[in-house]
């Protein structure tokens, strides 16, 4: 298995709320930081990706964050416009003026166009070696797939023109397991877990492209071992008096719910690596107490992650 | 919380209650445990429709495979979890691609139009591969079973849309798109009008982009589709007025976690931007309040600093080994005082959005994950409860 860092493009997937944002954002500044020229890319323009680099507002243009990598949001329009522009010398588009409605139509008209536009800006920049690393916050699992697929499903459909001319290469780099990988984000819960097991089930039947590995966020720290849980809970219940009335059962209390977080994640973790295939690697990135988000959070991630993948 | 706000009296009053929200942050669940509460504390049929629920849930209501079937959760079942129901209980989930035959079967003119469009592989494509038509046949579905005249109260989980909103405008997309300009320029040649020639310029793009097969492959789906363009008008409209009837009302549901609460209040902006009633907003797994009290934190500090003082206490009174005790007092310590961080943060953002709707619910993360019956149980229990 190729790992994760030597890849040139990584789309970072997993289940809404799993934090994908965060872990894209943390191996990017990671890569960067090892001195490589990183682009990372949000696809569903929310903003939280500039955000974990307090980079602002980020539009089509990628940029450059001080010590850390170039940040973009995917714009299929601009992407549209780049293309014929740079890509197919289309001086006519300038004249005719209603670009926009033309898009518009041919993107709800014609399934995958969105997409391609989409994949196709990463593919270009990966194949002009523009990057070193193309880092793809990419969309929630349930619209990964159509991502991935839509240079095939443009094959399947469009037999001549522009587009179909693209999506050979395309495919070339996608389902080149030295250059593209596909990174899943869960958290150790079950719904994730679950959703993380059917979507590497699915990139494997569905797609050509590879899966790198998984990343386990928000894992939490083992508490006691297997005695000291024992001790704990007899202590914890002591009767009144024993430790001065019951003033610490709020610290035991809270001591219990970490513990049975912990529980609870490590069986969905056990569930999950005996899942997907041996070979694909499950990072883990520790819960972070003292701050969820902004650029603290994502070099603290950055940090974890460099020693995990190591 | 008085009994004019309650998710109970939001069940009782209303007809429909759409949970909407960021992914992730358990709207099936609370979608199932609201119709379950309904179901058990008043008489009616309640049905709760879900989009993709997972399997364990889907197991647990008695959901087998995907189809459009509307499944009843008998009596014994709920029983088994610890409910009487008064009422009963439904359930149905949402086949994207029979759905969508469905609608072409019920608007298309006749049978050969019929035939053309399923056989269309642009439709095939658009129904199967891509998500996008979600959105739509979503509220198309609600609207379908809601004229039925069926249910009492029919709870919608609604779909995981990239764009937050996109369900709902979904109805007047599709109406904006059969009455389009573009429509018209594309299919006017083959229907020999005279707008072809204003067509030219965006034939001419689209042609170079897709290649002329394919933009004869469009054409001809459109052309079939446009066949139905009152059938689609009329109904886009119709869905259009439900969700905006008064007998509607939304849910916002998310976890009081930074990103989750900003895309919250997002929702809420834009449900009151387009005039939908909001009915609350529900706070899914917040930590116990008791990780957030000072009293806790002051006595994580002294277990922390006299770790070996009250070991030595506690070995003494229970006969335990006090070496081992210290190390477990500092380590519950630390993880009261880690997880008062937390719980803090999430009382900061608990308070920012304490009056952003009507009824805010705070619902306390449950020790075991919801995946059954009785989780939905007691869920709905703590949906239900005054706060």
């Amino acid at each position: 298995m190729i790992p994760i860092t030597e890849r040139n493009l990584l789309f970072v997937t997993g289940k809404g709320g799993t934090g994908k944002t965060t872990i894209a954002a943390g191996l990017a500044w990671m890569l960067a930081a090892q001195g490589k020229r990183v682009l990372t890319c949000e696809v569903d323009a929310k903003g939280d990706l500039a955000a974990a680099f307090e980079a602002g507002s980020v539009g089509f243009d990628p940029v450059k964050v001080a010590d850390g990598p170039y940040v973009m949001s995917m714009d299929t329009e601009a992407s549209l416009r780049e293309y014929l522009r740079v890509q197919a010398h289309i001086p006519v588009i300038g004249r005719i003026g209603p670009l926009a409605s033309a898009f518009d139509f041919l993107a709800t008209a014609a399934p995958g166009v969105r997409e391609i536009l989409t994949v196709g800006k990463f593919c270009f920049e990966v194949r002009d070696r523009n990057y070193d690393v193309v880092i793809v916050d990419s969309a929630a699992t349930g619209h990964v797939i159509g991502h991935l697929t839509a240079p095939q499903a443009i094959n399947d459909l469009v037999k001549v023109g522009l587009i179909r001319s693209q999506t050979d290469w395309m495919l070339d780099i996608l389902n080149d397991e030295a250059t593209t990988g596909v990174v899943v984000v869960t958290t150790p819960e079950e719904m994730p877990v679950q959703e993380t097991i059917e979507l590497v089930g699915r990139i494997g039947t569905e797609t050509g492209v590879h899966v790198a590995g998984i990343v386990v966020n928000r894992a939490l720290p083992e508490l006691f071992g297997v005695r000291d849980e024992a001790l704990f809970a007899e202590v914890a219940k002591a009767r009144p008096g024993t430790l001065g009335k019951s003033r610490f059962d709020g610290v035991f209390q809270a001591a219990r719910h970490a513990s049975a977080r912990r529980r609870i994640a490590v069986q969905h973790v056990a569930t999950l690596r005996a899942s997907v295939p041996t070979d694909v690697p499950i990072v883990f990135q520790p819960y972070l107490f003292a701050r969820a988000e902004g650029l603290r959070a994502t070099k603290q991630v950055a940090t974890s992650l460099a020693g995990e993948l190591a | 919380m008085t009994a004019e706000h309650s998710i109970r009296r939001l069940a009782e009053t209303r007809e429909i209650l759409l949970c909407c929200g960021p992914g992730g942050v358990g709207k099936t669940t609370t979608a199932a445990s609201i119709a379950l509460l309904a179901a058990t504390s008043a008489p009616g049929k309640v049905l709760v429709l879900t989009i993709d629920p997972a399997r364990r849930l889907a197991d647990a209501l008695g959901l087998k495979g995907i189809g459009n079937d509307v499944v009843r959760i008998d009596d014994a079942t709920l029983k088994a979890a610890g409910v009487v129901p008064r009422g009963e209980l439904y359930c149905a989930m949402l086949d994207m691609k029979q759905s969508w035959d469905d609608l072409i079967r019920m608007h298309a003119p006749d049978e050969r139009t019929v035939e053309r469009i399923l056989s269309n592989p642009l439709y095939q494509n658009l129904t199967g591969r891509f998500v996008q038509s979600h959105d739509y046949i979503a509220m198309e579905r609600l609207h379908e079973l809601h004229s039925t005249g069926e249910w009492d109260l029919i709870v919608v989980d609604t779909p995981p849309t990239r764009n937050a909103l996109d369900f709902l405008d979904a109805p007047k997309r599709m109406e904006e798109f059969f009455s389009s300009r573009l429509l018209r320029w594309l299919i006017a040649p083959a229907k020999g009008g005279l707008l072809g020639f204003a067509a030219r310029p965006f034939t001419q793009i689209a042609d170079r982009i897709l290649g002329t097969q394919f933009l004869a492959d469009i054409t001809e789906f459109f052309l079939s589709l446009h066949s139905m363009y009152g059938g689609f008008i009329e109904r886009a409209r119709a869905v259009s007025r439900l969700l905006s009837d008064e007998r509607t009302s939304f849910l916002v549901i998310a976890t009081p976690e930074p990103s989750p609460l900003r895309e919250a209040e997002f929702f809420l902006r834009e449900l009151d931007r387009r005039h939908y009633e909001v009915g609350a907003l529900v706070l899914n797994r917040a930590l116990p309040a008791s990780l957030a009290d000072p009293e806790t934190e002051l006595a994580a500090n002294e277990l922390a600093s006299d770790a070996a003082a009250l070991a030595a206490v506690a070995a003494d009174d229970l006969g335990v080994e006090p070496g081992a005790t210290e190390r477990v007092l500092r380590v519950a310590a630390a993880s009261a005082r880690e997880w008062a961080v937390v719980a803090r943060r999430e009382a900061a953002a608990r308070d920012r959005v304490a009056h952003a709707a009507p009824l805010v619910v705070t619902v306390p993360s449950l020790d075991e994950e919801i995946g059954d019956l009785s989780g939905l149980v007691l869920l709905g229990r703590a949906l239900g409860a005054p706060t």
